[in-house]
């Protein structure tokens, strides 16, 4: 555990499912916090140079790692120039390629240990071409890698798709990332969901998350006893209905600890000292 | 002013004169091979002997290199076999572990600045039957400096126990599987994959953006074509943002740079539109020896890292399928508009599934933009079989084989990657040959050594290093071999008509050697002394450089 270590989401899935919409709802969401954004691929929807200036030009250009001659990967050198960055953004976004491995990609960032954590694998899909993605020759396994390393499923489009395909694609996900939360939404609400950080507990619970299928409920724990934090975590982070949840809680040991839980992934770091125990749980209403 | 060179042989590579003993230039343009009498009638002329005990052939083309095997001299090597550095010293090969921890000792011993970072490079432990080199060893050397040796695969690095401490990477609980640990839990200083050498990398001497090159390291490079015979050369995976190609117009504009180069612009980084627009941007800023204005697509990984895409079976070892570096859509876009607006595209594809991608993206978007002779090239292209060969003649594609690869790394694809079957076929000159493929074939500079003679040697005689002789209906013949390393790869890059072969209306580029490749022959072809080049006329000695 430690005091800092600078959270980090991943937002994966294939060309089209939604990832720049995402980068740029974060963005203008922000509002104080400093994002970074990291870039591995640039889609035909550009990212919103506007609201990257507004974020002090954090957004880090990004080439797509080993070729022949593979002397180099470019994100984590990106990663280690951010990790020094002063004053230190509050979170990175990583908009990963249509064809990236979130999971190895999350697996390379734990190099950095306390330093910078992955904080969520965010992946989208798109509920119309999911059902062909899947039954592509040369993409399939992408995509199933893509889902299973996910920690949080976004089904995008739902609205767009035809309910036949929406269904077919929903079944997809339970199948393929059996262990991730699933939503259902259009991003802006995702994008709130996301961006727990900034919001204090005490006004979370007023937040009007609007999900487009699946209600959406979100209660704030008082937290006023100590607990065993990691038991407390896992029990949330095991429960398939929990999307998000963030907030300090006491130990028995009197350490105030601070709680980040994006589908089923966690971390636990020390509190700042002036953090008020509670903590917002976002789940489904099963 | 027309000066004509007598040699004791010219090697023209042109059929209707294929061997001569005078070759006339004007302006860096060949007038024409012939005898004196036949000059005549161009006018006064001088005659220059100076080659007269000389073979000359076309400056040899290399199709596939980069010009960070310039930069990369900067840094001490200490790979196993025997290497010329740019300097002309020919570098010892570090033959055991300690041989190479000598030498690196030896290099740390000259650096005068306390904090300075040891760079090495070229390490390949599978010639120390895969000896494991610790942290320990290295922090003999020094335990105050940062030392970094990058292994000639390019995938992994050692490092010692200050290069971890500056990485943040000397503690225990790391779980990664490219970070192996020792008995203490903590990394033992070896690093497997770009991902995990990255962090550390900079901290030992290894640049961000190693693809890149700065003004020493072309200019070295420059001096390894003359000893390579090399004059027209390739940079094949360039960011070209514009200092960068400020630099390459300043040196290639010094007239004593000796080298054509050919950039070509990696796709990643910016979107597919955006790669148009900035190569349309590049092409009218080309001159007589940079040549700007081509897209390189990497398509997938390496076959040793497991990152190339494979078709069933998959790897030999059961590791699962590689990865892919652009999306589909984007590959078709890439090429369906390059197709549309004349900008050349050479794909890089390890393994014969990102092939097969290629080809039925080809195959789609040449429907939609028919093109008579585009000449789209796929690069490697190590793992094609016959029927791969037999659509890439279809569909006008052309091809670079890895012939080097075999010799440094078949034995390794042979037991582990890709198994006996397809470690024979890999690289398959032969059949592009018998299927009417035009190909040439490279070294991949900095992965091994330039030296397109070298690269022929290996593509004839398919020898690895423990001296397997590996898929011997895929040997090429002479004639082959040197078409491919100047005709061959000149026409990959659309160059033929200027450079590749010795004849009337070319530009004056040759290989002077001091031995005759057609005495040397297939087995000795590799021994063939290269004296230096002459590019457009001007005459370049290695031992001068
Ligand atoms: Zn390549
Ligand atoms: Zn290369």
């Amino acid at each position: 555990m430690s005091d800092t270590g600078l959270p980090l989401t991943i937002i994966g899935g294939y060309l089209g499912a939604g990832k720049t919409t995402l980068v740029n709802t974060l963005l203008r969401n922000a509002q104080e916090q400093r994002l970074a954004v990291l870039v591995n691929e640039f889609g035909s929807l550009p990212i919103d140079a506007d609201l990257i200036e507004a974020q002090d030009g954090d957004l880090v250009t990004l080439a797509g790692g080993c070729v022949c001659c593979s002397y180099g990967d470019d994100l984590m050198f990106a990663l280690t120039k951010i990790r020094n960055m002063d004053p230190a953004p509050d979170h990175i976004l990583l908009e990963a390629s249509g064809v990236a491995l979130p999971g190895a990609i999350a697996s390379s960032i734990s190099l950095f240990g306390d330093d910078i954590r992955v904080h969520g694998v965010v992946t989208l899909v798109d509920a119309e071409t999911l059902p062909d993605l899947l039954s592509d020759t040369y993409i399939s396994d992408t995509i199933t890698r893509q889902l299973k390393s996910a920690d949080l499923v976004i089904l995008t489009k739902t609205d767009l798709a035809p309910p036949e395909k929406t269904s077919l694609s929903r079944e997809l996900v339970g199948r393929h990332a059996p262990s991730a939360s699933v939503l259902e939404s259009k991003v802006d609400g995702i994008a709130r969901i996301l961006l727990l950080d900034d919001v204090s507990v005490d006004r979370a619970s007023d937040l009007d998350i609007a999900p487009h299928k699946i209600p959406l409920v979100t209660n704030t724990l008082s937290m006023t006893e100590t607990v065993d934090a990691d038991a407390f975590a896992k029990t949330l982070a095991s429960d398939p209905n929990v999307v998000r949840a963030k907030g300090h809680m006491v130990q028995a040991d009197g350490n105030r600890v601070t709680l980040q839980l994006v589908g089923g992934r966690y971390s636990i770091t020390n509190a700042p000292k002036t953090a008020q125990s509670g903590i917002v749980v976002i789940s489904k209403s099963a | 002013m027309i000066t004509v060179f007598s040699a004791r042989k010219i090697l023209t590579m042109n059929p209707q004169r294929p061997v001569t003993s005078h070759v006339a230039i004007r302006d860096g343009i060949i007038l024409g091979t012939g005898t004196l009498d036949e000059f005549e009638g161009w006018g006064p002329y001088t005659l220059d002997d100076r080659f007269a005990d000389k073979v000359l052939m076309p400056g040899m083309v290399e199709g596939h290199c980069h010009l960070q095997e310039g930069a990369l001299w900067s840094h001490t090597y200490v790979g196993f076999f025997d290497r010329m550095s740019p300097e002309g010293e020919m570098q010892a090969g570090c033959k055991t572990v300690d041989e190479m921890l000598a030498k690196l000792a030896a290099a740390e011993a000259r650096l005068e600045d306390p904090d300075a970072a040891l760079p090495a490079w070229s390490l390949d432990p599978i010639y120390f039957d895969n000896q494991k080199i610790t942290r320990g060893q290295l922090d003999a050397i020094s335990s105050t400096r940062p030392i970094g040796i990058m292994h000639a695969s390019g995938h992994i690095m050692n490092v010692n126990t200050k290069a971890l401490e500056l990485a943040g990477l000397l503690r225990t609980g790391i779980n990664h599987e490219g970070v192996p640990l020792g008995s203490d839990g903590l990394p033992t200083g070896e690093l497997r994959g770009p991902d995990v050498m990255s962090p550390v990398s900079i901290h030992v001497g290894f640049d961000r953006d190693m693809l890149s090159c700065d003004e020493p390291g072309m200019w070295r490079f420059g001096k390894l074509c003359i000893r390579a015979g090399v004059t027209t050369a390739t940079d094949l995976a360039a960011r070209l943002p514009e200092e960068a190609v400020e630099t390459l117009l300043r040196v290639t504009g010094n007239t004593n740079f000796p080298a054509r180069i050919v950039p070509l612009r990696f796709h990643h980084g910016v979107s597919p539109e955006d790669l148009i627009a900035h190569v349309e941007a590049l092409a009218p800023q080309s001159t007589d020896k940079l040549r700007l204005g081509r897209i390189k697509i990497v398509v997938d990984g390496s076959i040793q890292g497991f990152t190339a895409r494979l078709r069933a079976p998959g790897y030999y070892n059961g590791s699962p399928n590689g990865l892919w570096y652009i999306p589909p859509e984007h590959l078709a876009y890439i090429l369906e508009t390059s197709l549309r607006k004349g900008i050349q595209v050479h794909t890089h594809t390890n393994g014969d599934e990102a092939t097969q991608l290629v080809l039925d993206t080809m195959a789609r978007v040449l429907r939609k933009a028919p093109s008579l002779n585009h000449r789209f090239t796929l690069q490697h292209c190590q793992l094609a079989d016959t029927a791969q060969f037999r659509q890439m003649k279809e569909l006008g594609l052309c091809v670079n084989l890895f012939a080097n690869h075999h010799f440094y790394w078949g034995d390794q694809h042979y037991d582990l990657t890709v198994g006996p079957e397809r470690a024979e076929r890999m690289n398959a000159a032969g059949t592009a040959a018998r299927e009417g493929v035009p190909f040439a074939i490279h070294s991949d500079a900095p992965i091994t050594p330039l030296g397109p003679l070298f690269t022929a040697w290996c593509a004839m005689n398919r020898q690895t290093a423990t001296g397997r002789t590996l898929g011997e209906a895929e040997k090429i013949t002479l004639d082959q071999a040197l078409r491919a390393i100047t005709l061959g790869a000149a026409y990959t890059l659309h160059l033929d008509n200027e450079v590749g072969s010795i004849e009337t209306g070319k530009r004056a580029d040759f290989a002077v050697l001091e031995d005759d490749p057609e005495e040397k022959g297939v087995e000795q072809l590799n021994e063939t002394r290269v004296w230096g080049t002459v590019l457009g006329g001007t005459v370049f000695a290695a031992s001068d450089v």
